[in-house]
């Protein structure tokens, strides 16, 4: 994790104030709602339905033991003792005050945390695999390059005032999109050239939202060196040129497509010319020092793994949850676990502050004092050496974490939606708690193998919905809720924008049109073949036609 | 005669601005220093270059300093309009009047000019605010301006990002 000095300190507290100093001025009616909106949106602050809504920022998902036991605290002190998980690996606090936002940002200051351009339109946190450092397929770590871009992005001068948020995403994983670089305003891929010397393809204008799209390669092979020159040229071609007049045709998608990439390159090329070498190019120095702190914890060698074998064939619950939850690792003798918070009728990545201090004192006992949090609304424990597995699948299971069912059609992402969110068409959370009822036998649930289901309120698609193999979206016809579902897109591989069935429905529909569309599967699939294969053989067709027919 | 924020300080405001719909009304006064549109500067380029008294250009977003690259040397003030305080293009122009055309005369941010985007205004090479006249001139001045000690990127005041002068921030930090 990125260990801040002292001036990344001062910064904090000095943030801290201008925000202190900036509220107060709105509550004096010093600043206009309109002015101060700009500013408490670039600090995570929205007015939502009932409450505000603080997103607060975490690189790359990563949380210290401490940092999740301040969280705690803020979330009994100033919320309703609970916190949500959202898609981009931050942590949303659902009823805070306003008036006490300053006191918040004071108490996770004082363990290096923030709302920092959480929201609004400017560079928003960066964000990457979340099994970053430890993933086997990975080619190097990503999380370095993350920190140097998240450091140049915070309170970028030029760029605090784009024409719409902007979003970047790192992946080191050769042919897999952890990080769904695909559809970020700019995407980079980890390569290493023949001589082993790392650079990056910097994609641009991917995006979901109302109009999805995956991006464009801009730079091919971009130089370490060079990564902050280049993505500032991006970034000042969108500034200059990005649509300010409708908010709809803002993001960088819509400039890319409407130049075309080849031009949008050239564009990006010129500025470059003039920044490549300059005073903004890596150093050495600097990408070591980052580097540093993401240092691989001191792993016991030689895991005894002769007990953990006889818990898998001796205990049928625990194997299962093995296979399902925990993932490989780098480090022979570890595992990466992950805590699915998706227990039916729990909310969809909520997390209590009893809970919060429970993760804490797991990730001090046995995965060196870090948990991280993922895009898909669940927590990790990255490094668990295998004889303290079973262990730690008791005490999971015991605070209800070990439903073991990641990756499976009832690990549903979904939105706040319309309980919460003010800029929702129709709900999420109760269509979840629908899918995960009707799918309740888990021995059903694993025999479906791996399914990605996910839910938006509405087209901002924080629920992520374009790339769900099953993807439901609420909209609003007439004042009415309906849903909209879309098949077919992924973003495990390259990251793939799904299709329409068609008319969309009520929401008592949903779950049996799930069905249908799970029972069609069912039919039609070939040994071991998962649904999204199935269907990409298949077709929309057979489908539609289960579904309308 | 207003006021606004010239190189740290609280000044007269020593220039007239006319936009274009001013100046399809009146024509512009025989003295004192005026600043004019992009469009009329090229209009009339040869007779404002005869004025005794100086001349400034106003960009409008839109307008690029690439439009006004080989007049600079001849201007001692370029503006740059900010209709709304949230359209950020004008950060991008005043950089490259800066770095790109080593524009070394007065920057100066006019419109929708407050307190809480001069500290981003200000690294980007403006070096002249007309804060909004209904605000208050000195609070944006004295809090405005520089909240905050520690930057991460290069700007036009100093072309090193953090990485190349950590060390200062370091021993600022001891004392
Ligand atoms: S997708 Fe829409 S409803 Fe859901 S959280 Fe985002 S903005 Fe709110």
């Amino acid at each position: 994790m990125y260990v801040y000095q002292d001036y990344d300190q001062r910064l904090l507290q000095e943030r801290v104030a201008q925000y202190r100093d900036q509220t107060r001025r709105y509550l004096a009616g010093e600043l206009s709602e309109d002015e101060f909106l700009a500013l408490r949106l670039q600090n995570g602050l929205y007015i939502q339905r009932y409450a505000p809504m603080l997103r607060i920022s975490v690189p790359y998902g990563m949380l210290a033991s401490q940092q999740l036991r301040t969280l705690a605290n803020v979330v009994r002190e100033y919320d309703k003792g609970f916190c949500h998980v959202s898609t981009r690996q931050n942590i949303q606090l659902n009823w805070p005050e306003l008036e006490d936002v300053p006191d918040i940002l004071e108490q996770l200051a004082g363990v290096q945390m923030h709302a920092i351009q959480t929201s609004g339109n400017c560079i928003r946190n960066i964000t990457t695999d979340e099994l970053a450092g430890v993933n086997p397929k990975e080619i190097e770590d990503p999380r370095p390059w993350c920190e140097i871009i998240r450091q140049w992005a915070t309170f970028n001068p030029e760029f605090a005032y784009l024409p719409r948020k902007f979003k970047i995403a790192v992946n080191s994983v050769p042919d897999a999109d952890p990080a769904l670089i695909g559809v970020h305003d700019i995407g980079v891929q980890v390569l290493h050239d023949s001589n082993g010397e790392t650079g990056f393809q910097v994609w641009a204008g991917g995006g979901l939202g109302r109009t999805p799209m995956t991006g464009a390669v801009i730079g091919e092979f971009v130089p370490w060196q060079d990564l902050l020159p280049y993505l500032e040229s991006i970034l000042r071609v969108y500034n200059k040129y990005g649509n300010r007049d409708n908010k709809f045709k803002a993001r960088i998608k819509i400039l890319v497509k409407a130049l075309g990439p080849e031009k949008y390159r050239e564009l990006v090329e010129a500025e470059f010319a003039e920044l490549k070498g300059g005073a903004m190019t890596l150093t050495e120095e600097e990408v070591a020092r980052i580097k540093n702190c993401f240092q691989t914890p001191e792993y016991r060698s030689g895991v005894d793994s002769t007990a953990l074998q006889s818990a898998l064939d001796e205990n049928r619950a625990f194997n299962r949850w093995f296979h399902t939850n925990t993932r490989a690792h780098k480090q022979a003798g570890y595992r990466a676990v992950v805590l699915t918070l998706k227990k039916t009728g729990r909310v969809p990545g909520d997390v209590s502050d009893e809970q919060l201090d429970a993760i804490a004192d797991l990730a001090d006992r046995y995965s060196f004092g870090e948990a991280r949090n993922t895009h898909q609304q669940n927590m990790v424990l990255a490094d668990v050496a295998a004889d303290q597995l079973f262990e730690v699948w008791q005490q999971l299971d015991a605070l209800g974490f070990a439903t073991p069912n990641l990756g499976l059609i009832t690990d549903i992402v979904a939105c706040p939606g319309g309980d919460l969110c003010s800029l929702a068409n129709a709900k999420s959370i109760p269509i979840a708690e629908g899918i995960q009822r009707r799918f309740d036998d888990m021995d059903f649930v694993h025999d479906l193998g791996p399914l990605d289901v996910n839910i938006s309120g509405c087209m901002n698609a924080c629920g992520h919905h374009h790339i769900g193999h099953i993807g439901i979206l609420g909209v609003d016809k007439k004042g009415k809720e309906f849903y909209q579902i879309t098949l077919g897109g992924r973003g495990d591989k390259l990251s793939h924008i799904g299709e329409k069935m068609g008319p969309s429905f009520e929401a008592d529909e949903v779950t049996g049109v799930i069905d249908k569309i799970i029972r069609l599967y069912v039919d039609n699939r070939l040994e071991n073949e998962p649904f999204i294969d199935t269907y990409e053989r298949i077709g929309m067709d057979p489908f539609k036609e289960a579904v309308y027919g | 005669m207003g006021k606004l924020i010239l190189d740290g300080e609280i000044v007269d405001n020593q220039w007239q601005r006319f936009d274009a719909g001013q100046l399809e009304q009146e024509s512009l006064p025989d003295s004192g220093a005026v600043i004019v549109p992009l469009a009329y500067w090229k209009e009339h380029k040869a007779a404002l270059l005869e004025r005794s008294d100086p001349v400034g250009v106003c960009l409008e977003p839109g307008e690029e300093p690439v439009d006004l690259a080989e007049d600079l040397a001849a201007l001692p003030l370029v503006a740059i309009h900010f209709p709304a305080f949230k359209d950020g293009r004008g950060y991008s122009y005043a950089r490259e009047l800066r770095t790109r055309y080593g524009f070394t005369g007065e920057v100066r941010a006019v419109g929708d000019v407050l307190q809480d985007q001069l500290f981003y205004m200000h690294r980007v090479g403006f070096n002249a605010f007309e804060v909004r006249a209904d605000r208050d001139i000195e609070q944006a001045l004295n809090n405005g301006l520089r909240p905050f000690t520690v930057t991460y990127q290069a700007d036009v005041h100093d072309n090193r990002p953090i990485y190349r002068r950590r060390h200062e921030l370091e021993e600022v930090s001891d004392v």
